[in-house]
């Protein structure tokens, strides 16, 4: 299997049923942008460096997601609009795992 | 009024790299930047980060690879105007651009080079009720200059380098200084965060974690904020309140100048990366166009093909062809010679 499907819903609240590459070595932030979800520029400004929130996402599935690393919840600390499933979607890698992950994407700060 | 050949609005890689292809083609530029540095975001955002994708450079830090494009394009002596942001353009009938920044600066010039990356780093603001109405009445984004704190009563709020960097020099000249934190931890420098533990156990730092700013008081300028822990609220009494929650890129005022605008990024054609308004060019990050790829390289690429256009156009009709720098050397306006050493010329049997 190369691709998981993930359901996203945009800041608009229009849903997407997308696939994902797993052999890619992409993260969720880089899938969001792939599909253009959300307008360049307002979505991973750092490009996955872990040092804005633009990609903060909400996890509205029961997956088993990778465990925050200290970075990712210092920079959640000092986001806006953050909720107890926020998660930077550049922090999570796409494998197998994730078949089937339902998320929103919070709005642009 | 500033006159060059090329204003150039960003002084990140690429309009760095700007100034020595232009240099090449003896055309002076003038960069101008929202940030108080150059190097844009390799500077600002991750100066330490490696890149490893500059071409015969197999890894290279961000802050390494800024100080070495200004020390490639020193010899054609860039002017700078820094900290300030490129607000209004004026096209003049004799086809001359003004550019004007927020704190009044005009720079005059036949070509912009817009090298403007993500946009110009605004601060982000925490969403409480009145804030922008104490702006400069009291609250301040940006430090500009801490004396203006001395034995003052001073809130921060945030927990990253720039808020503990600046409580513990406030400390230092005895500002009154309280951190607040929406959380227990602070993401930091290891030893800024040993520095504010120092302070705080030698009662010069106060420390409220975890918390929140609630509320703003005062009728002309702020008096006091409302801190929030564990869900009751504190008032204090202060005299500035200093949020530093980073900074966020914004495209702002060039989005007004009337250029054609898409996904956030300046049209360009691909022949010369100039935009819909003749004389306008956008490189870098800060463009759009059918295959784009924000990359550096891309932006050196970009940067050396405009350089061409923006000749003809501050020279037209004047003659030039592509020379090699390894041929005929470099010419700094600084007076300064780089070249290649003559090869050694000598019968070695004689």
């Amino acid at each position: 299997m190369s691709d998981v499907k993930i359901l996203i819903t945009d800041r608009e609240g229009q849903l997407h049923n997308i696939e994902a590459p797993i052999d890619m070595a992409m993260n969720l932030m880089e899938v969001i942008r792939s599909y253009e979800l959300a307008p360049e520029g307002t979505i991973g400004v750092c490009g996955g460096m872990v040092m804005c929130a633009s990609c903060q996402c909400y996890i509205t599935s029961k997956h088993r997601l990778p465990k925050m690393e200290d970075q990712e919840e210092a920079m959640l600390s000092e986001a806006f609009n953050v909720e107890d499933n926020s998660r930077l979607s550049c922090q999570i890698p796409i494998t197998e795992d994730l078949e089937g992950l339902e998320l929103t994407l919070a709005p642009e700060e | 009024m500033i006159k060059t050949d090329i204003i150039i609005i960003g002084a990140g890689p690429t309009g760095l790299f700007t100034v020595f292809e232009a240099g090449l083609l003896k055309l002076k530029c003038h960069l101008i930047d929202a940030l108080p540095q150059a190097g844009g975001q390799c500077s600002e955002i991750y100066p330490k980060k490696p890149i490893y994708d500059i071409p015969g450079f197999p890894e290279i830090l961000a802050g390494d690879l800024t100080v070495n494009l200004l020390e490639q394009c020193k010899q054609f002596e860039p002017g700078f105007t820094l900290a300030e942001r490129a607000e209004k353009i004026e096209k003049s009938d004799t086809g001359i651009f003004t550019v004007t920044t927020n704190k009044g600066t005009k720079h005059q010039a036949k070509v912009v080079a817009i090298a403007g990356g993500l946009g110009s780093f605004e601060p982000r603001k925490p969403q409480i009720e009145n804030i922008s109405f104490y702006e400069d009445k009291g609250i301040e984004y940006i430090i500009k200059d801490p004396e203006i704190y001395r034995n003052k009563k001073i809130v921060i709020a945030g927990g990253g380098d720039s808020a503990l960097d600046w409580s513990i020099f406030l400390a230092n000249i005895n500002a009154e200084v309280t951190l607040v934190h929406r959380r227990n931890e602070f993401r930091g420098a290891l030893d800024s965060v040993e520095k504010v533990r120092d302070l705080k156990n030698k009662n010069k730092i106060k420390i409220i974690t975890p918390a929140e700013i609630t509320k703003l008081n005062g009728k002309e300028k702020l008096t006091s904020i409302i801190i929030t822990k564990d869900g009751e609220d504190t008032e204090l009494a202060i005299d500035h309140f200093i949020p530093l929650f980073g900074l966020s890129p914004k495209l702002g005022p060039i989005a007004n100048w009337g250029l054609d605008i898409e996904k956030n990024a300046i049209k360009v054609n691909t022949f010369d990366y100039q935009t819909n308004i003749p004389g306008i060019f956008a490189i870098g990050d800060v463009n759009t166009y059918p295959g784009k790829l924000k990359l550096i390289l891309c932006g050196f690429h970009e940067a050396t093909l405009m350089c061409q256009s923006a000749y003809r156009i501050i020279n037209p009709g004047k003659k030039y062809v592509l020379k090699y720098t390894t041929v005929s050397g470099i010419d700094g306006f600084d007076g300064t010679r780089k070249e290649a050493p003559k090869s050694v010329v000598q019968a070695i049997n004689k």
